[in-house]
Order: C-alpha cells, then structure tokens, then sequence
C-alpha cells in the first residue's frame, strides 16, 4: 500500500533522487558519541537547530495570544502568563530557548573553530554561519522588547542609543529601526514585524543554504 | 543521465517516465569511516535531542520566565539592563577607553574588528594545518575573544545590583480602598495606625502599607492584637466587633468583604 502511494507521487514528482538527497547519505563515524564519547561536541550544530525549530513552534504558538501594539502587548503577555492553559510552558520555552540557542551556537562555532573546519572547500558555509549568529542576535534584541514591560523597554533604549552613535549611518539605522525619533508605539510593530517576518526569513534561507553545503560537502575529517 | 534523443516523459511533463530504483547511492569509497544516516545516526541523534529536550522543559518549568510591571517610559530613574548575551558589549561602554567621547570605539571600533574578524577567518587562517595547537596565532586570538568576552559578563553581572533591579521591575498591585466604607472609618479613628501607615492605609513614614502581605482576617487581627517586628502590640483602641470589621477589610485587599466590589485575587 505504502509502496503504491510512493509510486504514484514517484510517477508524477520523480521524488527518489529527493528521498535520496535527504534521507541516503552516510555520516562519519568520528562524530558519533557512541564511538568516542569527545565526539559529542559535534551535536552542537543539531542542538542548536532543534531549538531553533523549537523557538520557531513556540514563537507561533505565542502569536496566537500576542498583540503587538503598546496599549495590550503587555496585558497579552500577562494574560497568557497567569491564564492561559500552559501559557507559561510556551513562554518559558521560548524565553529559555532564545538563551539556550546562543549557548548551542556559541559552543557550535568554537567546535568548527577549533576543529579547523572553515577551511578549504567549507568557507562560504562558514561565513554563512556567521551571518547566522548575527541574525540570531538580532532575533534576540527584537524579541527582548515584545512583552513591553520596565526591562524590556528601557533595554531597548539603551540599545538603539548604541546603534544611534554609530558614525554616519548611526541616526538612520536608529529612525528605521525605532519608526521616529520616540520609542513607542511604532517601535514595538516595526520589531515585531522585524522579529516575525524579517529575521526568520532571512534565518530559513540562510539554514537551507547550511545544510545544502553540508550535504554538498560533508563534515570535515577527523583531526 | 540519459541524454538526447529516445528520452520519455511523463505525459506532456518534464518527469522521467523510466523509473529509477530506489537503490542508496554507493559510499563506499568516501574518506574515512562512515555509517548510514537513516535510520543508524538519525535515531541516535533523536536520543541526544530527547535528553536535552528533558534538561530544557525541567528548565522551563522550574524558572517560569520573568515579566516585569509594564513600560513607563517616564521612569527615568530605571537602571537598565540588557539581555544576558548582550552584557558583555554594554560591560565594555562603561569603561573609559570606550565611553563619552570615544562612545565610537566601543561601540563600533571594537566589536567590528572583533566581528569582521570572525566572518573572514577563512581568509585571515589560510593554511591547511586544522589542529588548534598547530595554529597558535588564530587559536590564540579566538581564547583572547572568548576569554574577553566571559569576563566583560562576568563583570556586568557583578556590578549590577540585582536586587534592586528585581524591586524596580516588580508588578505592582493596584489597590483600591473604599473610602466609604464603615471599616474604613474605623480605621480614620485610630491615630496610632495612622502614625506610621498613613491616612489612606496605604504606608507612611514609620509602615509599610498595610496591604503590602497576604494575610487571612485571622492572621490580620492576631498582629493588630500581638504586634508584628517593629509593629507594637495592643494599638487598636475600638471594639472587638469594630476589630473583626477592619481586619477583613485589609484582608480583602481595601474592599467591603460583604459588598460587591471585592477583589476575588
């Protein structure tokens, strides 16, 4: 039956070069924890995008209740803290995750580094990746202001008077970002939207673009 | 690949019509020992991500996230305080070098270099040599940043005052009290309880307010009666009645008990 189901779509989408794309590929044995126990340095790079997928579950779940304009940011955040059923598991997931995939990525980026593993063929994938960590940076900074309460307000300020001295294009990234010369109302939608639509975005592509020049090249040898 | 003339196709689509069998590629002659990654590694992994899953949820429940009360961005006097994985950039504007007038170093200068960087090691690391002893320059350089980076953290973690951070934060209860009550006035005629928390229960110079803790009518008229730290015994002069009335007022968070606008919290 499962076979007949494969067929017909294999007829149609010619999906076993896919399948095996995906599914057939071997794996060194050097990364294994089960062989050498040092090796579990190489999971770092696969804790860090199960939680991204995680943070990425959670964050849709918290847009179910989240209302992201000044006057019910904040009741929406409480409301879904103190009443929802199991509201405070979703945010806390996401609150803890937010921290735990810098950890992950912080670990995964020294293991790559010390490992030698950026260098030739593997730099483009490299580079990738630290575009990465600043994406993800980012998704913390606009995240961080979401739940518009005293820490995440004033942070925020904070941090784009950072941004506004930086020399020439310090104001306009300020204005872009902040949506005027106040923190208020329109700073909140526009890091939403940045923390919603734009970061992820560009956080998708950059993980398809990972893991294609993985697959392409492999994971580096043993030391 | 077959190519050129004699090719078939699905209908009028672009789809092969000669189906390829679904045979694993041949890997055999890859570098290095290797295993197969479904189902062998894939289910391994999934048993490394089950237990950090564990560890996370044990986490999440055991430290609920934090809210504070909502933003005032009139409240100039908040000590601001960013996320833990930015101290270290906000630790390194507080030092001379990189504050006031040379904000731009620290703030640009700095963490560009240190950025820049790590994006160009590719090309800054050139050799082929991977082992991390064998490369002392650019192993050296990343125990530098990483060493830096730790100790600007620990640094703003230690100079920040977390418990004033935790009480400037701290949602506050809005508390109503109904004025027009009758243990209200019975409050009004007790100028001992008004020395120290105030005319409209809510604190004064020497007490707290004297809804700041949660207490039962019970436990309310047992510190009236017996005092409580600097609270002295025996104050309230009234009633027992009048006593019971007051007591289940301030438990009630400043509402009549029997009236319709109790707080049900």
């Amino acid at each position: 039956m499962l076979q007949k189901i494969y067929d017909w779509v294999d007829e149609r989408l010619d999906i076993t070069p896919m399948w095996r794309d995906v599914a057939d590929h071997e794996v060194p044995e050097h990364v294994n924890p089960a062989h050498h126990f040092s090796a579990f340095v190489y999971c770092f790079g696969g804790l860090t995008f199960f939680v991204t997928v995680i943070q990425i579950l959670s964050g849709m779940f918290l847009t179910m209740y989240y209302v992201p304009d000044i006057i019910h940011a904040y009741e929406s955040v409480y409301f879904l803290q103190n009443e929802v059923t199991h509201g405070v598991i979703v945010r806390g997931m996401h609150h803890w995750g937010a921290s735990l995939v810098i950890v992950m990525m912080f670990l995964h980026t020294l293991r790559v580094f010390f490992t030698g593993s950026y260098k030739k063929p593997r730099e483009l994938n490299w580079v990738v990746g630290v575009l990465m960590f600043f994406v993800m940076l980012g998704l913390g900074f606009t995240g961080y202001l979401l739940p518009w309460d005293m820490k995440a307000y004033f942070a925020t300020v904070v941090g784009l008077e950072i941004a506004e001295s930086v020399p020439v294009v310090g104001g306009f990234a300020k204005a872009l970002l902040a949506g005027g010369e106040i923190i208020g109302a329109q700073t909140l939608t526009r890091f939403f939207a940045i923390h919603v639509f734009f970061l992820p975005g560009a956080l998708l592509g950059l993980l398809a673009a990972h893991f294609i020049m993985i697959r392409k090249q492999g994971i580096s040898g043993p030391l | 690949m077959q190519r050129g003339k004699g090719m078939k196709f699905v209908e009028d689509s672009r789809i092969p019509a000669e189906r390829k069998p679904n045979i694993p590629k041949d890997y055999s002659e890859y570098p290095g020992k290797t295993e197969a990654f479904w189902p062998n590694f894939l289910l391994r992994e999934w048993m490394i991500g089950a237990v950090f899953l564990v560890g996370y949820l044990c986490l999440t429940v055991a430290h609920p996230s934090p809210l504070e009360r909502v933003a005032d961005p009139t409240d100039s006097g908040y000590i601001p305080l960013p996320d833990w994985y930015f101290l270290f950039l906000y630790q390194l504007l507080k030092y001379e070098f990189a504050a006031g007038p040379y904000t731009v170093i620290g703030a640009v200068v700095m963490p560009g270099i240190a950025f820049g960087a790590l994006l160009l090691a590719p090309w800054l690391d050139r050799g082929v040599e991977r082992r991390p002893f064998k490369r002392p320059i650019a192993s050296g350089l990343m125990m530098l940043g990483v060493i830096s980076v730790i100790f600007l953290t620990w640094e703003s973690v230690d100079e920040h005052d977390w418990e004033a951070a935790a009480q400037q934060g701290e949602i506050v209860d809005d508390i109503e009290v109904d004025e027009e009550s009758e243990a209200f006035e019975i409050y009004l005629n007790q100028q001992s309880c008004i020395g120290c928390h105030g005319g409209d229960m809510l604190g004064g110079a020497a007490g707290p307010s004297v809804f700041a803790s949660e207490y039962t009518a019970e436990e309310v008229k047992d510190i009236i009666e017996n005092g409580l730290g600097d609270m002295p015994p025996g104050q309230f002069d009234g009633t027992d009645e009048e006593l019971e009335t007051l007591a289940e007022f301030i438990a009630n968070d400043g509402q009549d008990p029997n009236g319709d606008g109790g707080d049900d919290e």
